[in-house]
């Protein structure tokens, strides 16, 4: 029996607010339809999960972002259950050693042989399996652009430790990403190659639990359900499947539309198309594959919202509305309906949009309707002014950087068992002068003759050159008290500061505080480019928050200090707090007394270096006393440019860094 | 987007768009004294595809049977090649070697061989990838996260040609003619300038902004990866004639001019936007030149030094922070300013 995925969605689809055309879709529904809505989401997940069963190799995998726990459990439970028997399924911790990872020397059968004997790393043991990342958003980018290249190739080709290895690895990868905040995200550039993005960390569990628990475990259960049997049919099938250049077209402008950038993302979603069809067991993938192809792969990389088409023909003459041609064609090469006697009978609007519409607008439409609720609300606050901004934000997230690089200096003698890097050439070299002497003492043993003798003391691991990282962190004031001008100065300070930096390898990030908030604009990082790109779009303007913006500048401090970075931070204020912690305006006393515990609080930290920058017309005594009380070398500014700004504050910066030592 | 290293490759001409990229590639196959060529640009925009589809696209070229630095049967012989006297030379096509990220210094650069030293007590050479990539491509994938030293000893061997060995007590030089290509995404790490400056060409990538651009490209991927045989036979003319283009090319570069008004161009340029150092100057005077052949002309004209201005010259540019306008950009202006000015 072959299950209609299809047709049990479509009571979604049609349940679903439409998001595109109301643009203030409330929250969270309550009740009933809370239940229902998470049943819908729910089985969205299990659908992806049961397409990438389906076709592995090709949609690669998927980022299933949720905290540990029963959610994750079940989920991860039921993909599993759909794979065919004796696939490969193995946990890779995210700190992998590229050895492990990829393969490399076997030390302990190449010292019990006596020659060199490389062993398999685990990409190569997942081979037609699964891989499994638990604590994806802690990876690397260095394994992840490891891992990135296996999964392009299906090959894990490894030159290391004087071996030429290639082992086939063709593997779904599942990342578990555990982050709680926007900015703890697993890699960017794997999860653009893996074709599902699916987020279970606000999924209650209760709904798990079984009735009598009062959860409704029944219900779920009922609302999907394939088999391994379903997914070895489907992969028998899948290649022979054909897909109509209307449904490529469709799939390709929903992607334009949204905003998703790069190439992979239609492609995942026209083999996810495919992988559908052969789930429901027909040769041609049907428009509803490509709705469902749309909402899995594509959704939740949007990173606009759609515009409507009325304003968007005249601004912008995107050639979106060129191909109408071959749709009523379409529609008659569609397979003869064997299964819709159990396809509930379509709404209204639905027919309507079939047969008035072509294809791709279907398809954004549906797409743009299951966008998730958290990006939905991210999108809609970027607002249709931003329409170049949002192209940078949106999902396109943080970027880890593995801290632990450095270049081998050397070779110690070490013990091997304390996880470093053992060097074998200088291991032998150390053991080869005393080969004949052991030789001779090993000699009443005839299994050990003609073996190389070495021994512990032997031992040599590589020593690294690690540099620790400095993060120069800006908080800059964006208030209306800072006036115009001054925000442009500072921000011109910056981005000269930010050059700088780069030179050094330094990275940076910066906070805004305005109105009566702070904000992160930009996470801390090494790129010029996003630096930049985030500054740009800084508007000014409100309140000053600026015991909020010594918070968030203290809560980044702390994380990167326990990164182990060295953090400077560079406050550019007029130090006139008027916006106390709750973000209640017009208490000035209040705000400022905020603004003075924030700044005590800030000094806390460890090993931090502050320099304060007022930038007030006229030197500000409340302004000294902040800078005093955090710490932070005060520096009155009141009619500089951006570039005697930012020399001052170089000069501040070093002498802070002198006396700091 | 998944560029096979198993099976067939995608092949070059199939790609959409792109332009420049496949510029800059065919210049470097051309004259691969142009210097490397640095890829930069947004995730999924076929990178790898192209740099993989090379080997495919250019014609084979004659190796001494059994060499392991794919020596050519003109050159003399290399020491430690162990080629037996009189080997025969068989057709190959061009190397083109991937380093993987990860890979060590040992494999890079050759090192003793483990096995030989071990089980025989020989002290014998075993070559790496540096010898694998002579008069071939070396491609680095997400070349900003190659460990740093790595990066410096390669672009050393490009610039020279010839890797030296001395470690493990071995002495060993031998031949590593190679055009260096790195690829990478800005957004995860920049390169250090210094390296910048190394690489001939730098061009940058983008997701194509028309609809039914990205709708060919996503059609003929699809396509590729259903049946790569009749995808490839169906390019196969298209490719034959780039082939042919190429070698043409390359019989045509010695005898390509390049007259004074073309050097002052280049040079021209170079001062207005201040690049450090001649090696801006030289690098757009023979690319130019490698153009004007591919496009069969005589000498090199301001239709060949236009085109690839960008390419040579935006990352040789100083940072200008306040400069919103990006490198391409400028070097565009300075472009328009100093060739409107006939």
């Amino acid at each position: 029996m072959q299950t209609n995925i299809n047709s049990r969605d479509a009571a979604q689809t049609s349940t679903a607010t439409p998001i595109v055309a109301a643009g203030n879709k409330q929250a969270l529904p309550d009740g009933a339809q809370n239940v229902a809505s998470w049943i819908a989401v729910w089985r969205l997940a299990l659908t992806a999960a049961a397409v990438l069963a389906v076709d592995p190799t090709r949609l690669n995998g998927v980022v299933l972002r949720s905290r540990a726990g029963p959610v994750r459990d079940t989920w991860l439970r039921e993909f599993l259950a759909m794979l065919p028997p004796g696939a490969a399924v193995k946990r890779v911790p995210s700190n992998i050693a590229d050895g492990r990872l990829l393969g490399g020397l076997d030390l302990a059968s190449t010292l019990a042989t006596g020659r060199p004997v490389a062993e398999r790393g685990v990409l190569a043991d997942c081979d037609g399996g699964v891989a499994i990342f638990p604590m994806a958003e802690r990876m690397s980018s260095y394994t992840a652009a490891k891992l990135a290249c296996v999964i392009d190739s299906g090959v894990v080709i490894v030159e290391r430790d004087g071996f030429q290895l290639r082992h086939e690895a063709a593997f779904a990868a599942v990342l578990l990403d555990e982050g709680i905040d926007d900015d703890e995200l697993a890699s960017v550039a794997l999860a653009d190659r893996l074709a599902f993005q699916i987020d279970l960390s606000d999924f209650p569990v209760r709904l798990l639990r079984e009735e009598h628990e009062g959860g409704n475990a029944g219900e779920m259960a009922e609302a999907f359900a394939v088999s391994v049997d379903d997914v070895i049919a489907a992969r028998a099938s899948i290649r022979g499947i054909t897909v109509s250049d209307n449904a490529i077209e469709a799939l390709t402008a929903t992607a334009y539309a949204l905003g998703v950038d790069g190439m992979r993302a239609p492609n995942l979603a026209i083999n996810t198309a495919r992988a559908i069809a052969a789930l429901n067991g027909r040769a041609v993938v049907s428009d509803d594959d490509v709705q469902l192809a749309g909402r899995l792969v594509l959704a939740p990389r949007a990173t606009r919202l759609p515009q409507p088409p009325e304003d968007a023909a005249p601004s912008e003459p995107e050639p979106e509305q060129e191909q109408p041609q071959e749709q009523e064609h379409e529609q008659e090469q569609a397979p003869p309906e064997d299964n819709s006697q159990d396809q509930e009978p379509p709404e209204p609007d639905q027919v309507e949009t079939n047969i008035d519409q072509p294809l791709e607008d279907v398809v954004l439409a549906a797409t743009a309707a299951a966008i998730p609720e958290k990006l939905l609300l991210k999108l809609m606050m970027q607002g249709s002014a931003s329409r170049g901004a949002s192209k940078s934000s949106g999902s396109s997230g943080q970027v880890h950087n593995g801290t632990k690089r450095g270049r081998a200096v050397g070779s110690v003698r070490g013990d091997i068992r304390s996880g470093a890097r053992m060097n074998v050439l200088a291991t032998l070299r150390a053991a080869a002068p005393w080969q004949r002497l052991r030789a001779q003492s090993a000699v009443a043993d005839p299994a050990r003759v003609g073996r190389l003798h070495i021994r512990k003391e032997d031992f040599r691991v590589n020593r690294y050159q690690e540099r620790a990282e400095t993060t120069t962190l800006f908080v800059v004031d964006a208030s209306g008290s800072s006036a115009l001008n001054r925000l442009a100065e500072a921000k011109g300070a910056v981005e000269l500061l930010l050059a700088d930096c780069y030179i050094r390898r330094d990275r940076v990030s910066v906070i805004a505080f305005r109105g009566r908030t702070a904000e992160v604009l930009l996470p801390a990082t090494r790129s010029l480019v996003r630096a930049k790109r985030s500054l740009a779009g800084l508007p000014g303007g409100g309140g000053t928050p600026l015991a909020n913006g010594i918070d968030a500048a203290r809560e980044m401090a702390e994380a990167l200090r326990r990164r182990g970075d060295t953090v400077v931070v560079v406050m550019l204020t007029d130090g006139k707090a008027n916006v106390a912690r709750n973000g209640v305006g017009g208490n000035r006393p209040l705000a400022e007394a905020d603004a003075l515990s924030a700044a005590k609080s800030l000094r806390q930290i460890n090993g931090l270096r502050a320099l304060f920058v007022d930038t007030s017309p006229t030197a500000n005594p409340r302004a000294e006393t902040l800078a005093n009380a955090m710490g932070a070398t005060y520096l009155p500014l009141p009619h500089a440019g951006a570039r005697t700004l930012m020399h001052a504050v170089q000069v501040a910066a070093s002498t802070s860094k002198a006396t700091a030592r | 987007m998944g560029a096979p290293i198993v099976g067939q490759p995608f092949p070059f001409s199939a790609i959409v768009g792109q332009e420049e990229m496949k510029r800059a590639m065919i210049i470097a196959a051309i004259d691969p004294s142009v210097g490397g060529v640095l890829i930069l640009g947004d995730r999924g925009t076929g990178k790898s595809t192209a740099v993989r589809s090379l080997a495919a696209l250019l014609p084979k070229i004659p190796v001494v049977a059994g060499s392991r630095y794919n020596a050519s049967p003109d050159a003399p012989p290399i020491p430690g090649d162990e080629v037996v006297a009189k080997a025969k030379t068989v057709m190959v096509t061009v190397p083109v070697v991937d380093l993987p990220l990860g890979a060590t210094e040992d494999r890079v650069v050759g090192a003793l061989d483990l096995e030989r030293a071990l089980a025989r007590g020989e002290k014998a050479f075993e070559p790496g990838l540096l010898a694998r990539a002579n008069r071939g491509f070396l491609y680095i994938d997400e070349v900003n996260l190659l460990e740093d030293h790595l990066v410096d000893l390669l672009i050393d061997v490009a610039a020279s040609g010839e890797n030296v060995v001395e470690r493990e007590g071995l002495s060993i030089r031998h031949p590593a003619r190679f055009v260096l290509i790195g690829s990478g995404n800005p957004e995860e790490g920049e390169l250090r300038p210094q390296l910048l400056d190394r690489f001939g060409l730098s061009v940058e990538v983008r997701t194509p902004t028309l609809l039914e651009e990205r709708i060919e490209v996503v059609k003929r991927r699809d396509q590729f990866e259903n049946d790569s045989d009749a995808f490839t036979a169906k390019w196969k003319s298209a490719q034959d004639k780039t082939r042919r283009h190429i070698v043409a090319a390359r019989e045509r570069l010695p005898n390509v001019q390049v007259t004074d008004a073309a050097l002052r161009r280049a040079a021209s340029l170079c001062m207005k936007l201040g690049t450090d150092g001649l090696r801006g100057e030289l690098t757009l005077i023979r690319a130019a030149r490698a153009l004007a052949a591919f496009n069969g002309a005589n000498s090199v004209g301001d239709e060949h030094l236009q085109p690839l201005a960008a390419s040579v010259l935006r990352h040789r540019l100083r940072r200008d922070p306040l400069d919103d306008s990006g490198s391409t950009a400028r070097v565009q202006r300075a472009v328009d300013e100093i060739f409107a000015a006939v």
